[in-house]
């Protein structure tokens, strides 16, 4: 375990940042609000404890290696899937071609990374599930709002599986000069897309004047975005030695990541308010459902694969 | 022998009691709406919508484990009875009270049975439809049961409880559930209005539990 000394320097790191952050949390509750009837410091605790949750499950997995990360955010898949279509248009005759989204879709993704098929796992869902799962809905009976049905179920599977698997896809890459690290991009990737979340939250809450999207999400402000990305990318790029990119590289994947990331809250934004609700799930305290805390690396995960694959791996 | 026979019954149910609400958990992640009432030992009628033979399993696992336990569905006894295994299931492990739905050749009136069960002191579980509605509307039309019961009990708090998304979970006849996520939405109690009329009542309850289906925050 070559990687072992980097990722449990980057895990102490995150564990050092959470007791600041559980500490402040609680001082600012005894301090404001001893009696706990502020909702903003209530969801901000709320969300300090959770991540300790996040932070745990994610350090466990790492530490349990390949199996442990694929067996993971196939968990993540399956309940980020979960949120997506419990939402979407469907109706009795797509039922088979949902339950298949579940229970042959979702695995077979997730044993093609296993097995390292790159060439296959690109393709799976947008060429092979895109055209073949609409057959099973067709030829189960109606047509009403088909296209509707077919599509939102197609985007389903990109967000929740194709997306969401380039995660551990991160551990097939062959980059000379760094074998037997992967774990490090994966670990690298996901601290900076959720430090420029938590920093952009923080910015935000701290000085945040000029509202970037109010139709969409009310929270999110021009001196959030600006300053939690920036600073994210500055800690991102500052871990270089960590990556097998050199300081400008990681200063640019950086401001790539936090980008992407920031997009993803937006669209995920976007079909949150499409169909009238405002989390996707319940099952994460303070945070909502599991696309509510995964949207950015959804967005971030398979650009971060893909100019990797073409930059560093052979 | 027949003691350990009992114990060995008893464990068997209650193991198959938690096995039923965990797979309902991972399938469904079902989640309650406290909207009119609390969670609490209240005596009630829980009268919710009914598309899947899952519905009253959803019920009965969001409710605080307590409250569980005191909480009997009120299932066909022409389903329930046909099986060993739903037979065991209905009386040991859900602890159902049984009603006969064909009027013809029943032994027991089915409004008697849920009154006595309340009077035992345990809350109930009803689907006023009376079968599974697998169609296009929202809800069938009640039959006059719940009226029955409301006024031979009308001190009894009667909760509507609107259950989203099942029927797509669990469509009649399909036996491979696709897991989505479900809704309980818990209403304010209703009661029996002083001289109201058994269609009044009705269009009242259906009402009410109709209004708890619109989109939740």
């Amino acid at each position: 375990m070559t990687e072992a000394p980097h990722l449990i320097l980057l895990l102490m790191g995150v564990a050092g940042v959470l007791v600041l952050a559980t500490v402040v949390g609680q001082a600012l509750q005894l301090r404001l609000d001893p009696r706990g009837t502020n909702p903003v410091l209530q969801n901000l605790n709320a969300r300090i404890t959770a991540w300790w949750g996040m932070v745990a499950l994610l350090s466990i997995a790492f530490l349990a290696g390949r199996a442990g990360v694929i067996l993971l955010f196939a968990l993540l898949s399956f309940a980020a899937l979960r949120e997506f279509l419990s939402l979407t248009a469907k109706h009795a005759a797509d039922h088979w071609s949902l339950a298949a989204s579940f229970f042959v879709i979702l695995p077979v993704q997730y044993w093609l990374i296993w097995t390292n098929w790159t060439g296959m796992y690109a393709v799976f869902i947008p060429v092979y599930a895109f055209l073949l799962l609409p057959v099973v809905s067709a030829l189960h009976g109606t047509t009403k709002h088909f296209l509707v049905r077919v599509a939102e179920t197609q985007w389903a599977l990109m967000i929740c599986i194709f997306c969401i698997s380039h995660v551990p896809a991160l551990l097939t890459l062959d980059i000379p000069g760094f074998e037997g690290r992967n774990v490090m991009l994966i670990a690298w990737m996901i601290f900076v897309v959720q430090l420029s979340d938590v920093l952009q939250y923080v910015w935000g809450k701290l000085i945040g004047r000029h509202k970037l999207a109010p139709n969409l999400s009310p929270s999110k402000t021009w001196e959030g975005l600006i300053g939690g990305a920036l600073s994210a990318s500055l800690i991102g790029a500052s871990l270089w030695w960590m990556t097998p990119f050199s300081l400008t590289e990681a200063a640019g994947l950086c401001l790539i990541l936090t980008a992407m990331g920031f997009f993803g809250g937006l669209v995920m934004s976007a079909i949150k308010r499409d169909k009238g609700v405002k989390d996707w799930g319940h099952q994460i305290a303070g945070h909502g459902g599991f696309i509510d805390r995964l949207d950015s690396v959804i967005f971030a995960a398979p650009i971060f694969f893909h100019l990797t694959n073409y930059g560093y791996a052979v | 022998m027949e003691r350990l026979k009992a114990a060995l019954q008893s464990a068997a149910a209650l193991a198959t009691g938690k096995a039923i609400t965990l797979f309902a958990r991972f399938v469904t992640a079902p989640r309650a709406l406290w909207q009119g009432i609390e969670p609490d030992l209240t005596q009630r009628v829980y009268f919710a919508n009914h598309s899947s033979n899952a519905d009253f399993v959803l019920i009965w696992t969001v409710l605080p484990a307590r409250v569980r336990a005191r909480t009997r569905p009120v299932a066909a006894l022409d389903y329930w009875l046909t099986s060993p295994l739903r037979a065991f299931i209905a009386r040991k492990v859900i602890n159902a009270v049984l009603i006969d739905r064909r009027p013809e050749g029943r032994v027991e009136d089915p409004v008697a049975q849920m009154a006595a069960a309340l009077d035992e002191g345990a809350s109930l579980i009803l689907f006023p439809e009376g079968q599974r509605n697998s169609g296009d509307t929202p809800l069938l039309p009640f039959k006059s049961g719940l009226f029955h019961l409301a006024s031979q009990r009308p001190q009894v708090d009667l909760v509507p409880v609107w259950i989203s998304n099942l029927n797509h979970v669990m469509p009649k006849g399909k036996v491979v559930p696709v897991p989505l996520i479900c809704t309980l939405t818990f209403g304010a109690p209703l009661h029996l209005a002083q001289g109201e009329s058994k269609e009044a009542f009705l269009a009242r309850a259906e009402a009410s539990l109709l209004a708890l289906s619109g989109p939740q925050p």
